[in-house]
């Protein structure tokens, strides 16, 4: 995956990605980094095209985004954003089947799927596929998401500030599963948070994302050695003990 | 003698024109739905043509019924007196709670879910059918029922115009003075609402609960 030269602007005029220029490896779990407002979701949307680059192209799989059916692209593409965005009135199972059920999978291996995925999530499927998202904590739910996004199998996972809205104890264990996951499954994921320890626990390398610009890529062992102030500040916020914002 | 002695003397009558009245009713609410829904699902995304078209149905409903019914009688096509001028009056009366319900109901589905779902891949039919309407169900048929009991009643005044319906022994007892015949009308005309209310109210709920 990789983005030549992209921006977006918004239909004022004001830009809110500018020249971005980054590639993504196979297999990876690149994390963007950045405040509110720099930018991160932004890219997100545009690699499963739910926004369009106002210039610039991104290439998935060595073919630009916008020849790409949205519809398939996005389908190939997992995503699981910050509240998870189940839908409240199907049970877990018909969440989880979402994509292999627009696939029109036959019924009996996406039976088998969802069964894998809520394991592989950490839910015992016998207690947890009939239920209802409303029956469920907040980790309960991202778990969900999680499997959601793994179900068609996509060689590409988008995670929008997944974990921000969980409480620390929970976040943790999600982090910690996460990364074994993602070790485990060699997906491609662009991750996105403004918490620092959670970019330098899960990544393979970090993008920092500053107003709409990359101020660059760095392996989480250079992250903090490196001099720009956006890191120092990011790096200061470290040790007051801070890290985590809260819920954006 | 009793307004319900009354009823009972003329049971095949006030039979006749609860069916009468529940006919006009089925009939407008049928239109209005078919009008109403479409265009409600049409509108939620066109910001300006949305204040446009409620606003007109706001006006519509303003209009007193009786004066409604008058307006309509010299239109050509739909016009003249009678059942089918009545249900087209009616079907404008019903029209405001179900578009304006449609029209919040889909717009108060949580954005996350329906990012989620076109993330997910999901086509905007799908989005549309799968997603947006099942949840915007409840206020959907909240104003459905709204429309309902409204329509229940200003059906009664359609037989102003020769529509027929229960409002028939409401003229009819408004000419005579005499209330018993009023009561022979709007007596049947208030249960059938009440009747409408709870049903609809009951069906609701158990939508809500599955």
């Amino acid at each position: 995956m990789e983005f030549r030269a992209t921006t977006y602007r918004l239909p004022s005029g004001t830009p809110l990605i500018s020249g971005l220029t980054l590639s993504v490896a196979r297999g990876e779990t690149l994390v963007l980094l950045g405040r509110s407002g720099s930018g991160k979701t932004t890219t997100l949307k545009l690699i499963n095209r739910l926004l369009e680059p106002t210039e610039g192209e991104i290439l998935i799989a060595g073919r630009p985004s916008a020849s790409w059916d949205p519809i398939q692209l996005r389908r190939g593409i997992g995503y699981v954003i910050q509240d998870a965005g189940l839908f409240p009135h199907w049970s877990v199972e018909r969440n989880v089947a979402l994509v292999p059920r627009l696939e029109r999978w036959p019924e009996e291996r996406i039976q088998a799927r969802v069964l894998e995925m809520l394991s592989l999530v950490g839910l015992p499927p016998a207690e947890f596929a009939e239920r209802r998202p409303s029956e469920l904590s907040g980790g309960q739910k991202q778990r969900v998401g999680v499997a959601r996004a793994l179900a068609a199998d996509p060689p590409i996972l988008l995670m929008d500030e997944p974990f921000a809205a969980l409480d620390p104890i929970t976040r943790a264990d999600l982090q910690r599963e996460f990364r074994a996951l993602a070790l485990r499954l060699q997906k491609t994921i662009v991750f996105v948070t403004h918490d620092v320890r959670e970019a330098l626990f899960l990544a393979t390398r970090i993008a920092l994302l500053d107003h709409g610009r990359l101020v660059g890529v760095y392996a989480p062992t250079e992250f903090l050695k490196a001099t720009e102030p956006e890191i120092q500040a990011f790096a200061a916020s470290l040790e007051a003990g801070g890290g985590h914002k809260g819920v954006q | 003698m009793n307004w319900y002695e009354f009823l009972l003397r003329n049971r095949s009558e006030v039979f006749e024109r609860s069916i009468e009245h529940i006919g006009l009713v089925a009939a407008s609410m049928a239109i209005s739905l078919a009008i109403g829904l479409p265009l409600g699902v049409a509108l939620v995304r066109r910001a300006k043509l949305q204040r446009w078209v409620i606003g007109a149905a706001n006006v519509v409903q303003t209009i007193p019924s009786l004066a409604l019914f008058g307006f309509l009688i010299p239109v050509p096509w739909i016009g003249g007196v009678g059942a089918s001028t009545a249900i087209v009056a009616l079907s404008l009366y019903a029209l405001l709670p179900i578009l304006q319900n449609t029209v919040t109901g889909i717009a108060e589905v949580d954005p996350a879910v329906i990012e989620s779902a076109r993330g997910m891949g999901m086509t905007p039919r799908q989005v549309l059918w799968q997603v947006q309407l099942p949840l915007a169900t409840p206020v959907l048929l909240a104003g459905i029922r709204v429309a309902t009991v409204l329509c229940i009643g200003v059906t009664t005044i359609a037989a102003a115009i020769g529509a027929g319906g229960l409002g028939v022994f409401i003229f009819r007892g408004v000419a005579m003075v005499n209330n018993q015949v009023i009561l022979a009308g709007a007596i049947p005309a208030a249960c059938l609402a009440i009747a409408a209310d709870l049903g609809l109210g009951f069906f609701q709920r158990s939508i809500a609960r599955r």
